[in-house]
């Protein structure tokens, strides 16, 4: 990798690199795009959002010198996506006050046991989610991360990272679990 | 969970991150707590769910397309390896290719000035992150020496904090930011009703006397020196910018 001007990260890459680019960092395309649909809850939003992170990547790329390109990726991703939320909706961010609303119910593996087909179900209940607990529930549970790879994605200590997965994970449970009671409660 | 055992340690035994002689401990305990036991029925079924559910959002096909088009666009140097290859045969065609390329590329060299206004938006965007509600500081500190040893076993470099509460500039605490692809240290001041991020990189260029700007409301001013780069951004008044500044260069 050749760049005369690594410090500024404006340069336009080599042919080189952009063969090292296409092989490296395209094919996390789709974990880039998932993680970007679930933070902004719109898959067009997902599109415009990811595009521009991968422009981005694109010209930080000399400046990333190996490791967890995935990680690498998704942190630009994530940064791209909050910096977009910020600029065009006013979050609705449901913070910690809002925590104990949904935590309240206690939950049995009985009351959350959900069928196949219960996508849409599991879908609205993670965007009711606050986005850090959503976050770390999408690239744990959906992504697949390790807690290292979380902590490396999202900028905060591996003990955090443990703490808020425990706290996510019960706030989805709650959700289901009123969900549930919701639809059992319409059906009557 | 009424046992001993946090849930930190439930969760990451249950995510198989914990290390050989703590699971062993864990799954010692499993033997004698139904509590946990439960806990963790609860945990797989709702991963099951999770998994079963199909919930990962594939990219359209039509974005690697536009990704694509995208990086070609932006015209590739010419690598040493290819230059050679063009030797001989097309070699006049290829200097003049070169001669375009070079051209359009030059500004690759680019100004300052473009350096300033692209780190002045990517500053500005990572100021307004840090202003959503829990983004502002890992490290929640108003001691300098806790900031300080926290952000550097993240960044690799010597961060200079300082206690500014005399002078009307509280630190809050810090963290460790991602700034035109680069981690670099952000100290977070409050001064009155607003909020002050400085951030700090590595730089091997020399010194330089601060240049300020603003964007979308929001000023900044930056600044080299002894190898680090700093930029302090606030939406304050700008005069309580360049006091912050005249504070972290003395």
């Amino acid at each position: 990798m050749k760049v005369t001007d690594r410090q500024k990260g404006l340069e336009v890459l080599d042919v080189e690199d952009r063969a090292r680019f296409e092989q490296l960092v395209l094919p996390h395309l789709d974990a880039a795009f998932n993680l970007a649909a679930w933070l902004l809850s719109s898959r067009s939003d997902a599109e415009d959002v990811t595009q521009e992170a991968m422009l981005r990547a694109y010209r930080f790329f000399p400046g990333f010198y190996g490791g967890d390109v995935r990680a690498w990726l998704l942190q630009i991703v994530r940064n791209t996506s909050y910096t977009w939320l910020e600029k065009n909706r006013r979050m609705k961010l449901m913070d910690e006050f809002n925590e104990e609303l949904h935590t309240q119910s206690f939950t049995t593996p009985e009351s959350i046991a959900i069928s196949g087909n219960d996508r849409e179900r599991l879908k609205r209940a993670l965007e009711t989610l606050p986005h850090r607990f959503r976050e770390i529930l999408v690239l744990r549970e959906i992504e697949g991360c390790s807690y290292k790879e979380i902590a490396a994605i999202t900028s905060i200590p591996i003990g955090t990272v443990m703490s808020s997965l425990s706290r996510a994970r019960r706030q989805l449970q709650s959700a289901l679990a009123k969900d549930a009671a919701g639809e059992a409660t319409d059906e009557l | 969970m009424s046992c001993d055992f946090t849930d930190s340690a439930l969760h990451g035994y249950f995510d198989g991150e914990l290390n050989v002689v703590h699971a062993a401990e864990f799954q010692h305990h499993l033997s004698h707590c139904s509590d946990c036991i439960d806990e963790l029925a609860a945990l797989s079924s709702v991963r099951g769910s999770l998994r079963h559910a199909r919930l990962y959002e594939p990219a359209p096909a039509s974005l690697a397309r536009r990704i694509r088009a995208d990086i070609y666009s932006a015209s590739p140097k010419i690598s040493p390896s290819l230059h050679q290859a063009w030797r001989g045969l097309v070699a006049a065609l290829g200097l003049l290719l070169v001669a375009l390329v070079l051209w359009r590329v030059m500004p690759g060299a680019r100004k300052e000035e473009d350096y300033q206004a692209e780190l002045a938006a990517e500053i500005v965007d990572a100021h307004l992150r840090s202003l959503l509600p829990g983004q502002a500081t890992n490290v929640n500190s108003s001691d300098p020496q806790t900031v300080r040893a926290q952000l550097e076993s993240k960044v690799q470099f010597a961060v200079p904090v300082r206690d500014l509460t005399k002078n009307g500039f509280v630190l809050q605490g810090g963290r460790v930011d991602i700034v035109q692809g680069r981690t670099v240290a952000a100290l977070v001041y409050r001064g009155g009703d607003q909020l002050f991020n400085v951030f700090i990189w590595r730089t091997s260029e020399s010194d330089s006397s601060p240049r300020v700007g603003s964007r979308q409301g929001y000023q900044w001013i930056d600044w080299r020196q002894d190898k680090l780069e700093l930029c302090a951004v606030s939406d304050a008044d700008p005069a309580d910018l360049g006091r912050l500044h005249r504070l972290l260069i003395l």
